[in-house]
């Protein structure tokens, strides 16, 4: 069957899933729900390999190919389609988003299965991936925005999966509201756009941009607007304060939507958008530095939470921020093969972090387990080998991938030493807290009450799932390895139209040698030199992290409070995570609560609006009372008011005739 | 030979007038508010004829003949009325028939 | 002074007499004794004016039939002198005054009147047999009203009938 020419089957299979689920689960069993929410995402996954299939057979002046199935609403020169896309970018989104879902379906079967609300976990989670996939295969921008909004909302209903508890409930609110803010610039950008372009279509606006010169203020206006919905979604600084409060969610949860998927749709937007944001250098400044900064920022926090998911959502946060500053300067198949990697071996981390919280009882503070490295074999075995994955040691995927952006970052045609510096730094605190984690969790002696927890493996479904990403961690880096390190790069190389098709034409002979195309390091120049060098310093940062993180945990155990307690001051700041939460809270939050309450509610609502509608019902009343009055039953106040009338009458008639008798 | 001239026809007849609407504002018997009606239709027909005077038509004249009729109808079922009243109300005071109020 | 003018004057001020009497009688038979000056007066002022039938009419109807009945009904009812009762103070200030302000106000505008070019010269209304044209104004143009109102007066009488009736 063609799904190219159905693309929206893709989507109509997990939508189906969720209503179908969301409406009748409720009285069916487990294994019924199960078969509805995993089957759905089954075929859509096998539709994607059909999908692959076909698309190899396709030319390359077919693409991107688009699929044109309802114009949905049209006013005036405004015209919106239904159309989605499939090209190079948009197949890997699929691929990653569809398998690393299928199997997060198959490990939630297992872990939620001792929760109440089942049938309504498969129902968000298949409409999450509704929401996902429209996004990727979105032909315009207004269909990209409704799988924005969609996985948005997805989400909050997923951290808010436990709805009666209050943390809970507070952790959705803040995740939507924080996103929402963002959103609102992506908005603007996105009406700046339409303004500028005259359509919102993703095929004409880079054909225009292409032909048409175009102010470059505008372009970095639109860029970095719509660049804010990425940091709202992505959670880059200074909106990422959702998403540790997001681990309020069941783990699988994290797993997919903020890890896997929902957060990179920040990276993969603007990779989309690369025509626009390669004609704004200040923009690809702007993003790069964020991504930087961040990167460095929450690895520093990362390094002294105690909550075994916190530490992965501040990784979370940091590994989004190399994503975006490859973007940034410039090489985007480096961040969405970063985006690829990242999504396994953070799925992996995850749902490994699930299955130790699982096999504890329901503890999820590291201080608090301990030797469970021969007890739970299998998690910890996969979640070793993602954390060598994302320290970037040689020989696992994040090491290719995070060194291709480092690589980018130092000596690429936009490199900046102080990014690249952020970077490195970032790389080597990741690997130290990385290992703090495996450490605290699986070495050392038990910290948890033998007697009363029984520690236990997790069942099949829980573990298959561990062991295809872990082998995915290990393989997933292997065929877009860069050449610098022997490698094909067929990832990038496959990657490569959709960078270059509307690229703008390099400026400096040594940019067009080294700008998306990734061939160049075949030959040997001072650039290749410098790459080699620096190609050492990610492998160094990598064991450095390491070894500090043995020497405190495992050679030292006292070493770490010692340390604390000597720079007690500088401790406590990063312990609280720089108080960034109480800051938002006392600086933005409660005056805009007090605004709400007392201006809006109390003066506007309750004084102006109420006052106006039950004032004027007042008046009347009050009116209609002395009117009222009138009628007194009087005679003769009858007859002098028809007196009056009758006098005035004549007045008037013969004012009238005087007039006209002029 | 001097002549009447109409106005000063007209001006009895609203100065008749005038007095009659004085006179059912100011009194209180049913009675005689009345008779201030039949006065007030008498200062009418007086300019209805000074009118057909003027113009030298009978037809001011035959609008008075229908005056007078309905008038003297009007009359009698009105006064029937206050008969009704007075034996309800024991009262011929228009202060008291005030019950059609809000 | 010629005798239509020196009648007219007469007439009015009786007339308007009369009418001062009315209001100012406390009695309402005295009232209607006063009106019935009136309408006499008014009756002498058609003569003047050329309308002996409607003269007649007047006499006839108005003051020997109307009347009568009104002075029936005051002595049926034995309606004495009008108690003291509290005067609505929208009458008493607004009312009266008006009233009063009416009356000139007619009086200066009328006196202005256009129509008051020609004067009342002899003669009756449009001919000397103007009672013949009235009748056949009546019962020619005006026939359907003419029967009209005797069923009128039908339904006057046996609306009077009815109200009048003692209640059992």
């Amino acid at each position: 069957m063609p799904i190219l020419h159905h693309l929206w089957i893709i989507l109509a299979l997990p939508l189906a899933g969720s209503a179908v689920n969301g409406l009748f689960g409720k009285r069916w069993s487990q294994p019924a729900v199960n078969s509805v929410a995993v089957g759905s995402v089954t075929l859509g996954l096998l539709s994607v390999f059909e999908l692959v299939r076909e698309f190899s057979q396709l030319s390359p002046d077919q693409l991107p190919f688009v699929g044109n199935y309802f114009t949905w609403m049209v006013a005036g020169p405004f015209r919106v389609d239904f159309a989605l896309q499939v090209d190079q970018l948009t197949l890997v989104m699929l691929l990653v988003v569809s398998f690393v879902g299928w199997l997060i379906h198959i490990y939630s079967t297992g872990y939620m299965a001792h929760e109440g609300g089942y049938y309504r976990f498969f129902s968000y989670l298949n409409l999450f991936m509704f929401f996902m996939l429209t996004l990727v295969m979105a032909a315009n921008l207004i269909v990209m925005f409704v799988g924005w909004e969609g996985v948005g909302l997805c989400s909050y209903l997923l951290i808010g999966f436990w709805f009666l508890k209050k943390s809970a409930a507070d952790a959705g609110k803040k995740a939507f509201i924080t996103t929402r803010i963002g959103d609102y610039g992506f908005t603007v950008g996105v009406l700046l756009t339409f303004a500028t372009f005259g359509s919102i279509d993703f095929g004409t606006i880079f054909k225009s941009v292409a032909s048409n010169p175009i102010s470059e203020t505008t372009l970095t206006a639109i860029s970095i607007l719509l660049f804010t919905g990425a940091v709202g979604k992505s959670a880059q600084l200074p909106l990422y304060v959702w998403l540790p409060d997001a681990m309020e969610g069941p783990t699988p949860v994290s797993a997919l939507i903020h890890a896997a998927t929902m957060v990179t749709a920040g990276v993969y937007m603007v990779a989309r958008m690369n025509p626009l944001f390669s004609r704004a250098p200040m923009a690809m400044l702007v993003v790069a530095i964020v991504g930087a900064i961040t990167a460095f920022y929450s690895a520093t926090i990362g390094l002294l939470q105690t909550d075994i998911k916190r530490v992965l959502a501040y990784s979370t946060v940091s590994q989004l921020g190399y994503m975006f500053l490859a973007c940034g300067v410039g090489s985007y198949s480096a961040g969405i093969f970063h985006l690829m990697t990242h999504a396994f071996f953070k799925a992996l981390l995850f749902l490994a972090a699930g299955s130790v919280i699982h096999a504890v009882g329901g503890e999820q503070d590291m201080m608090k387990m301990g030797g469970l490295r021969q007890k739970i074999p299998i998690t910890y075995w996969t979640m070793l080998i993602a954390t060598l994955a994302i320290a970037g040691i040689p020989g696992f995927a994040g090491f290719f991938s995070k060194d291709e952006i480092l690589e980018a970052a130092g000596a690429g045609p936009r490199a900046n030493f102080l990014l690249w510096l952020l970077g490195i730094v970032g790389a080597g605190l990741t690997s130290f807290y990385m290992f703090r984690l495996i450490f605290l969790t699986f070495f050392g002696t038990p910290r948890y009450d033998e007697q009363h927890v029984h520690v236990h493996e997790s069942p099949r479904n829980m573990t298959i799932p561990l062991t295809i990403l872990a082998f995915c961690s290990i393989f997933g880096g292997w065929f877009a390895a860069p050449h610098l390190v022997g490698g094909t790069e067929y990832f990038q190389r496959f990657l490569a139209p959709v960078f270059s098709m509307y690229a703008p034409q390099p400026t400096t002979p040594q940019a067009a040698s080294l700008a998306g195309n990734p061939e160049s390091g075949m030959a040997h120049n001072p650039a290749l030199e410098l790459a080699h060098a620096i190609l050492s310093w990610p492998v160094g940062v990598a064991i450095a992290g390491f070894l500090l993180a043995w020497w405190l945990y495992i050679r030292n155990p006292d070493a770490p409070k010692r340390l604390a307690a000597s720079v007690r001051g500088l401790y406590s700041l990063v312990f609280h995570k720089y108080y960034v939460d109480e800051i938002y809270s006392a600086l933005i939050v409660r005056p805009l609560l007090w605004i709400s309450t007392n201006v809006f509610w109390h003066a506007i609502d309750e004084g102006l609006i109420d006052g106006v509608v039950n004032g004027s019902a007042r008046a009347a009343r009050a009116a209609g009372g002395r009117a009222r009055e009138l009628q007194s039953g009087n005679t003769r106040s009858y007859a002098s008011w028809v007196l009056v009338g009758v006098l005035g009458f004549t007045v008037l008639l013969l004012a009238l005739y005087l007039r006209g008798a002029q | 030979m001097s002549v009447v001239p109409i106005s000063y026809y007209l001006v009895l007849s609203g100065v008749l007038f005038g007095l009659g609407v004085i006179a059912f504002v100011y009194k209180r018997n049913v009675i005689t508010i009345f008779m201030s009606i039949e006065l007030m239709l008498n200062a009418v027909n007086l300019a209805f004829v000074t009118f057909a005077r003027a113009h030298n038509q009978v037809d001011g004249l035959v609008f008075v003949f229908f005056v007078i009729v309905v008038a003297a109808a009007e009359a009698a079922v009105g006064l029937a009325v206050v008969i009704m009243l007075s034996q309800n109300r024991q009262s011929l005071s228009i202060e008291r028939i005030n019950h059609l109020k809000l | 002074m010629s005798v239509p003018f020196l009648l007219f004057f007469v007439c009015g001020v009786l007339a308007v007499t009369g009418a001062l009497l009315l209001i100012w009688a406390k009695e309402p038979i005295h009232s209607a004794l006063s009106l019935v000056l009136v309408m006499v007066s008014l009756a002498v002022l058609y003569l003047l004016l050329g309308a002996p039938f409607i003269a007649a009419i007047q006499i006839i109807v108005y003051a020997g039939a109307i009347m009568v009945l009104f002075v029936f009904v005051i002595m049926l009812l034995n309606a004495g002198a009008e108690e003291h009762t509290d005067f609505s103070r929208l009458a008493k200030y607004i009312g009266l005054p008006l009233g009063v302000i009416l009356i000139f106000w007619a009086a200066y505008w009328l006196l202005r009147s256009p129509a008051g070019g020609g004067g009342v010269t002899g003669g009756l209304i449009a001919g000397p047999d103007s009672t013949q044209r009235l009748s056949k104004q009546l019962f020619q143009q005006f026939l359907f009203p003419f029967e009209a109102t005797s069923i009128l007066i039908l339904i006057a009488i046996l609306g009077a009938l009815v109200l009048a009736r003692k209640q059992e």
